[in-house]
């Protein structure tokens, strides 16, 4: 139980230095298609919120296909990344959040992103949650550990 | 920036830059003390030398496999022993090699230098790395100089400077290293000198050998010693030396030679010449500022200072700062060679009659009070012969190292370990066994009856009707090497089936057991390939080196045995003990430790400390996907995992399963005939797991942390003995399906 607390504590650590998530789509051909996101968690990591505009590839993909990955890490551009750096791959389903859902959910988000306030208040503007159903966690270059929430 | 630095232009650089040793010496050489001419090759050329060779990555991969202040000393040792080969194995680039050759050729030429660490931080007043990084005597010929800057960088990895630094809670990433290249100074005598004595802060000590220092400094040649009053100058005491050998420069390096007969009448210094010597401590501690420890050797221009560092143990504190025991693990072969006399004579033979005799003591029919009191008395024997193990057993088993460092050194193989090959024991306990369980299995597939009878659970007189020769050899086996049923050699308490011995017979003669690799004739090959990097003097200590290395290796397997023959007398007391209090519903038994058991029985209102590990259950499930370790076995193989915790996993184990255990034992080995690898939770090359591994061929981890928990008996494992991995597919793993 040891190893669990520390995921979860190397989990929450990472989502709150790092801003953002690579996301990975499906295209409706089936093709891989990535995105930079900017995410929060929530304290349970549970889930993971996002926000896109309606017009966007990714937002078609989502609707179309709600399975997604999303990775997270923490490099410094450096060398010593291969053995120093952190990263979480993500998998999940995304959902939309309906407006009169949003409440607690975005304003945990804008709490990490106060800056995309104006962004997010935008009726153009998507709020997605990723019901996180397994991370993938790797350190030390080549150590993996898995969590898998059970549902 | 120069590569090589003149001392006069080291006077007035950082210790950063050109390391503790270099600056001291610039610093003396500016107050006009005789020292060697001396360069210095700076941080700057070992920063160079890691960034462009891409060593730097790879010493912290090597390093950050796990949580460092996690790894075991082994595990350090084998770092230690990977690093350094990966500096003999890199050159330096081209641009900065021909910087180092033309200056350092232009200084010295064809004349023989001593290359020597400098590294920052060294010789600090707080801390002392002295004896921790290595310095090589007697170099010649620059191309050859050049290799040995290159192991002195490399000792700034080397094990015992590693865990110093762990110790001191330096930041190892940060660690780099200067080296001063000296003339050498052919010293017919040699010495050191405290200006403070570290044990009494009123005198003063002067030591002095024949020859040169490395004698002295290494342990090897004992020195005349004078303790001086550090007010007056004046000798109190001197203690002669037996002045039996001296240390010398050889065609290359050092030896050690008999001293001639006329001069070990006298002492190597005159009344006159050690007060010369103290004052010349005395006027370096006023130059520094503080006490000094001084190294110096007469030449023929008179008295040189070879270095000179802070006086690190201030007297009266008695302070152990580990480094001791760390310098401990570097033994020099004629240590070795005494340790081993110590162990084969006194040891080994001491702790078979304490197993014997404790044997032979019977505990039942004791009171619990008694039987509390023997349960104490045979835990405090047994922890004595743990504190051997510690001082004596795994010391010696430095032998090995020392070998693979020579063997390293000599032959560059690619493969850092494959010296272990030269050692491999045939005459090792546990592989006899496995041989003759080998031979049984065989006589139990030739014959259908035979097996028919043993499958049905015969009565062993059934089957001694069925084939005499086999109910005879079965007999003699288990009287040599016991029913397979017990964890620990010679324990009373074996909780395995009683027909452990007959399942894996069965299982062996289903599935042809795997062989120790026959390589004898490789053996031989590569044995004479190795000693032929050799020639005359050194040929014959490279072969004895070798053969010390031999008893090394098959020691790590019998002092285990040995041990553990005294643990089991301990575990007889307890577990009559724990018969008695669960008999008596005094306790929850299962968690209790030996030393419990006693308390319980003398105390009866003893109530053991909770552990409490107890954690909410929590919404979601963690699992080890991939785990690393160490590298100890080169393979790959997948199989479903056997995860030993008790004797009876042993007796259940199928062929082709992976073995997961915390510790193996040698005699839990029987199994690894059967076995496509070995995953162990502690780590190192020369832990019993990783040597039998060896022997037969399989992929081998060590050091993966709790092994035994995080692995489940049942899990699909792909072990990679080349890079130190575990892969980990659980069984049920959540399917990936696409549900929308």
């Amino acid at each position: 139980m040891k190893e669990k607390a520390s995921v979860e504590t190397a989990l929450r650590g990472l989502f709150a230095r790092q801003g953002l998530a690579a996301l990975a789509t499906t295209e409706a051909d089936g093709h891989p298609y990535a995105n930079l996101m900017a995410f929060a968690a929530t304290e349970d990591l549970m889930s993971l919120m996002m926000m896109t505009g309606r017009s966007t590839r990714k937002y078609d993909n989502l609707c179309s296909d709600p399975r997604v990955a999303l990775l997270i890490d923490d490099r410094s551009h450096d060398p010593s990344d291969i053995h120093q750096a952190m990263a979480v791959t993500v998998l999940g389903r995304a959902r939309e959040v309906p407006k009169e859902e949003r409440g607690e959910l975005l304003a945990l988000y804008l709490r990490k992103h106060p800056h995309l306030k104006e962004f997010a208040s935008s009726p153009s503007i998507a709020l997605f949650e990723v019901a996180v159903r397994s991370y993938y966690l790797v350190r030390r270059f080549q150590e993996v550990t898995e969590l898998h929430v059970q549902r | 920036m120069m590569l090589v630095l003149p001392l006069s232009q080291v006077k007035g650089m950082d210790q950063v830059e050109v390391g503790g040793k270099c600056r001291a010496l610039a610093q003396m050489w500016g107050r006009g003390i005789p020292v060697p001419e001396t360069v210095c090759i700076p941080t700057e050329a070992y920063a160079r030398y890691v960034r462009a060779t891409g060593l730097r990555e790879r010493i912290q991969l090597e390093l950050s496999r796990k949580d460092f202040a996690d790894m075991r000393w082994e595990e350090l040792w084998d770092a230690a022993l990977r690093i350094r080969n990966m500096f003999l194995k890199t050159d330096m680039p081209d641009d900065l090699r021909r910087e180092l050759f033309e200056e350092l050729t232009k200084r010295f030429g064809e004349s023989p230098v001593v290359v020597r660490s400098s590294a920052p931080g060294e010789d600090s007043a707080e801390v002392s790395f002295a004896g921790l990084h290595e310095s090589f005597v007697n170099v010649t010929g620059i191309p050859a100089v050049l290799e040995h800057v290159r192991l002195v960088w490399s000792s700034l990895w080397s094990d015992a400077a590693l865990l110093y630094r762990r110790d001191l809670g330096l930041e190892v990433t940060k660690s780099t290293m200067a080296v001063a290249v000296q003339e050498l100074v052919r010293g017919a005598r040699s010495g050191v000198a405290f200006s403070r004595s570290p044990n009494d802060d009123a005198q003063a000590v002067v030591e002095s050998v024949y020859g040169l220092n490395q004698g002295l400094v290494d342990g090897t040649v004992e020195p005349d010693r004078w303790i001086l009053n550090r007010e007056s100058g004046r000798v109190l005491h001197h203690v002669a030396a037996a002045r039996e050998e001296r240390m010398v420069a050889g065609d290359t390096g050092v030896v050690l030679e008999p001293l001639p007969e006329p001069l070990s009448a006298r002492p190597p210094l005159s009344a006159e010449e050690v007060e010369q010597v103290f004052q010349h401590a005395r006027k370096l501690e006023t130059a520094f500022g503080r006490p000094q420890d001084v190294e110096w050797t007469w030449g023929k221009e008179g008295l040189v200072v070879l270095q000179s560092r802070p006086v690190t143990t201030p007297a009266g504190s008695g302070s152990d700062d580990g480094r001791r025991w760390y310098l401990s693990l570097r033994r020099s072969f004629d240590n070795l060679a005494s340790l081993r006399e110590r162990i084969e004579g006194e040891l080994i033979p001491g702790m078979i009659e304490e197993a014997d005799a404790l044997a032979a003591e019977a505990v039942e029919g004791l009171s619990d009070a008694r039987l509390s009191d023997e349960i104490e008395h045979r835990l405090e024997i047994y922890e004595q012969w743990v504190d051997v193990y510690w001082e004596t057993f795994i010391p010696f088993a430095h032998g090995i190292r020392l070998f693979g460092q020579v063997y390293n050194d000599a032959v560059r193989p690619d493969d850092p370990y494959a010296f272990l090959d030269l050692l491999a024991g045939t005459d090792m306990a546990s592989l006899a066994r496995n041989e003759t369980l080998g031979t049984l299995a065989s006589m139990v597939r030739g014959d259908a009856e035979l097996r028919e009878a043993l499958e049905e659970g015969a009565p062993p007189a059934e089957f001694e009707r069925i084939n005499e020769a086999f109910s005879e050899r079965v007999r003699s086996f288990v009287d040599e090497f016991g029913d397979l049923s017990c964890p620990m050699t010679g324990s009373g308490t074996c909780d395995g089936p009683p027909d452990s011995l007959v399942r894996v017979l069965l299982e062996m003669a289903e599935h042809e057991p795997r062989r120790t690799r026959t390589r004898q004739r490789d053996r031989e090959a590569m044995e004479a390939a190795y000693l032929d990097h050799f020639s005359g003097e050194e040929c014959t200590r490279a072969a004895e080196l070798l053969d010390l290395a031999r008893t090394s290796y098959r020691l790590r397997d019998d002092d285990n045995i040995y041990l553990g023959r005294i643990e089991a007398q301990v575990e007889v007391a307890v577990e009559v003990g724990l018969r008695r209090l669960s008999d008596r519903n005094r306790l929850a038994t299962e968690d209790l430790s030996r030393g419990d058991v006693a308390r319980a029985l003398s105390d009866p209102d003893f109530v053991p400390d909770e552990a409490g590990d107890e954690e909410p259950v929590g919404d979601m499930v963690v699992q080890a996907r991939q785990i690393v370790g160490q590298p100890a076995g080169p393979g790959l193989a997948q199989g479903r995992a056997r995860v030993i915790k008790s004797a009876s996993d042993l007796t259940t184990f199928e062929h082709g399963e992976v073995l997961i255990c915390d510790a193996v034992d040698p005699n839990m080995t029987f199994v690894v005939p059967l076995a496509s690898a070995v995953v162990e939770r502690r780590g190192g090359m020369l832990i019993h797991g990783a040597i039998i591994a060896r022997e037969y061929g399989l992929p081998c981890v060590t050091g993966v942390p709790d092994a035994t928990e995080r692995i489940q008996t049942g899990d699909l494992v792909t072990v990679d003995g080349y890079l130190g991995i575990i892969t980990i597919a659980k069984r049920g793993q959540p399917s990936d399906a696409k549900d929308r």
